[in-house]
């Protein structure tokens, strides 16, 4: 079933092929209104096809922010049963909330950290892809990277360049969650604007201006660079509408056009 | 794949809990998720429960007035009354004095805060007033009254806490003025949490944390945002995996923005204190029982542990006041009459908490 967001996406599609292919999708929220619904549904419609055949999809979650048990919750009321994907190798979960709290600000281990992440997703990648897999890696998210890089965005940006060569090595999808407010004080927020050049896929999530709804949570604003219009003419397209999170799904519907 | 589990609708909330938590001051609440209470009747309600366990509560302060001690007071007093351990952290030089100025649970003897819902039955129904604050809450509230005192209780803040809640090992009290970085409080928050490491099993306890004024100018550490960001987000990944629950007050105002807005992303639960001017004569025109008031609580974000549905609340933003000059009561803001037609309506705009239309009324 399809929705507005898998339309603007470009998961509406009827092929066997995943359409995020080699593609980096930024997903944008703020402290008002939350953007992780949208990984969750990208990460259910990629481990739940619709065509039973396409059983080679592998998941691999770098989670800054959540332990598993949150998204195997979140999860399974959406219909994907993370554990039992994972006992199939076809979820792979990285804990990244354990980390060591340093003794001192250092740089050096911050950024090592992420060069050995890089690593451990580099091998996972190059092991599943082996098999004819396809892969999408999911951050959640970028602001606690930074965090655990020290401030180092020099770090966190070369991650997520590295992260992209996979894309084009292997095929693999790549999204991440990052927050947005938090650079719009900033001059020049370097990371931000970098991400925003390397992803092709734009995703924000906002409130509505007229503030907080109980039946519309928020307007998501989709800006997909690589979308093709109907006559085959490559351009790029930006969606705009509304939502509304539940437990099993989320409603997405043109303004107004709610009930 | 698993098919999902069919619900009645997804406004489960407020289903009472069908099993008797084993232990008292922790209630069931939706999701597999456990709730403490913040100590503030009202405050539970308005959050679906109370702090579920496992969270992390970030209050913002206003510098202009020390009202998110009324929080961290009640919150501390709550705990250790149900006999739950707490550990108090604060930049002052003996934070131990601080526990002299916790409030005492108001036992059944004495006066207990009027029963509002009675209240509301009798007399008049003014047309103007604003939607009832418990509405079809009422139900529930009356069966559970009776439950209630093993979870959440009044407080007298005009009366010191007992001395026997405040001994024995049940408090820890550590200053963070003149530590150098934060390795020390982190250190002391993770030896507490280990008692409380959550397994499969039952829960064998609760444990709070209250940290005071995180980051006030006099700590040494004020500066190095980046340390700091390090530690919440090692504070927030061990109370994930704990049975226990963190407050964390902090002055946004003296910090750069950005860095604020970082540790309000990393807050499952964030409110926000605000002081009122005294005599300001439009707000006094706005609002009823104006003169009451001591404060305003914004509520910004309610967690949503286990859940990806956000809770919206139908105000965010409630008026602290003292009733009775003893018991911390929350409400909503009522908008007195007003002559013709007024283009806003103040109280909804509550919600829009931060909504860029300036102006000093903007809740």
């Amino acid at each position: 079933m399809d929705n507005l967001l898998d339309r603007a996406l470009g998961l509406d599609g009827r092929g066997d092929r995943w359409p995020l292919l080699g593609k980096v999708v930024l997903v944008e929220d703020c402290v008002e209104t939350g953007g992780a619904f949208v990984v969750h549904h990208i990460i259910k419609r990629f481990l739940s096809p619709q065509p039973a055949a396409a059983s080679n999809h592998s998941l691999i979650l770098v989670a800054f922010s959540q332990p598993l048990s949150h998204y195997d919750r979140v999860l399974r009321k959406l219909g994907c049963n993370l554990v039992a994907q994972r006992d199939h190798d076809r979820f792979l979960f990285f804990d990244m909330l354990n980390l060591r709290f340093p003794d001192r600000d250092d740089v050096k281990t911050g950024s090592s950290v992420l060069v050995s992440l890089f690593e451990k997703i580099y091998n996972a990648v190059r092991a599943l892809s082996a098999e004819k897999n396809c892969i999408t890696i999911v951050i959640d998210d970028i602001a606690l990277m930074e965090v655990v890089a020290n401030g180092s965005s020099d770090s966190v940006l070369d991650f997520l360049h590295y992260c992209r060569t996979l894309t084009s090595e292997f095929d693999c999808s790549v999204v991440a969650l990052n927050h947005g407010d938090i650079y719009s004080t900033t001059e020049k927020p370097m990371l931000m604007l970098n991400l925003e050049y390397l992803s092709n896929i734009l995703v924000r999530a906002e409130p509505l201006a007229t503030g907080s709804a109980v039946d519309v949570h928020g307007q998501l604003m989709v800006f997909n660079k690589g979308e093709h219009d109907g006559q085959g003419t490559p351009g790029s397209k930006v969606h705009n509408f509304h939502f509304r999170v539940k437990e099993n799904s989320v409603d997405f519907f043109y303004p107004g056009g709610r009930g | 794949m698993a098919t999902p589990k069919t619900r009645a609708s997804s406004f489960s909330r407020n289903v009472p809990s069908t099993a008797a938590p084993q232990v008292p001051g922790v209630k069931s609440g939706p999701n597999g998720t456990l709730f403490l209470s913040s100590g503030i009747s009202d405050l539970d309600k308005i959050l679906g429960g109370g702090f579920p366990l496992g969270s992390l509560v970030v209050v913002m302060e206003d510098p202009e007035a020390p009202h998110h001690m009324l929080l961290l007071r009640n919150f501390m007093s709550q705990g250790l009354v149900l006999n739950q351990p707490l550990l108090y952290a604060s930049p002052a030089k003996d934070p131990r004095g601080f526990l002299g100025t916790l409030p005492s649970p108001v036992s059944s003897k004495d006066d207990k805060p009027l029963n509002r819902d009675s209240e509301q039955e009798k007399g008049l129904r003014i047309a103007w007033q604003y939607k009832k604050y418990f509405g079809e809450n009422q139900q529930n509230s009356n069966s559970q009254r009776d439950n209630k005192f093993e979870f959440c209780n009044e407080f007298d803040l005009r009366k010191p806490l007992q001395r026997q809640f405040l001994s024995g090992q049940r408090v820890e009290c550590m200053s963070t003025q003149d530590s150098p970085d934060l390795a020390a409080l982190h250190d002391r928050c993770a030896t507490f949490l280990k008692q409380f490491f959550r397994t499969d099993g039952n829960i064998s306890g609760a444990g709070r944390i209250a940290i005071q004024s995180f980051c006030a100018p006099q700590c040494t550490y004020f500066d190095k945002e980046w340390h700091v960001l390090s530690f919440i987000r090692s504070l927030r990944s061990m109370i994930r995996s704990s049975n226990a629950v963190v407050i964390l007050s902090f002055p946004p105002s003296l910090l750069s923005p950005s860095f604020s807005k970082r540790l309000q992303h990393m807050a499952d639960t964030l409110l926000s204190v605000r002081a009122i001017p005294d005599e300001d004569k439009d707000l006094a025109k706005l609002l009823t029982g104006y003169q009451d008031m001591i404060g305003l609580l914004s509520v910004h974000k309610v967690a949503r542990i286990n859940t990806q549905v956000p809770i919206i609340l139908e105000a965010a933003t409630f008026s602290i006041k003292l009733q009775k000059r003893k018991f911390l009561v929350l409400e909503c803001l009522n908008q007195a009459p007003v002559d013709g037609s007024s283009g806003t309506s103040y109280a909804t705009s509550g919600s829009c908490s931060v909504s860029s239309k300036g102006g000093s009324l903007d809740f």
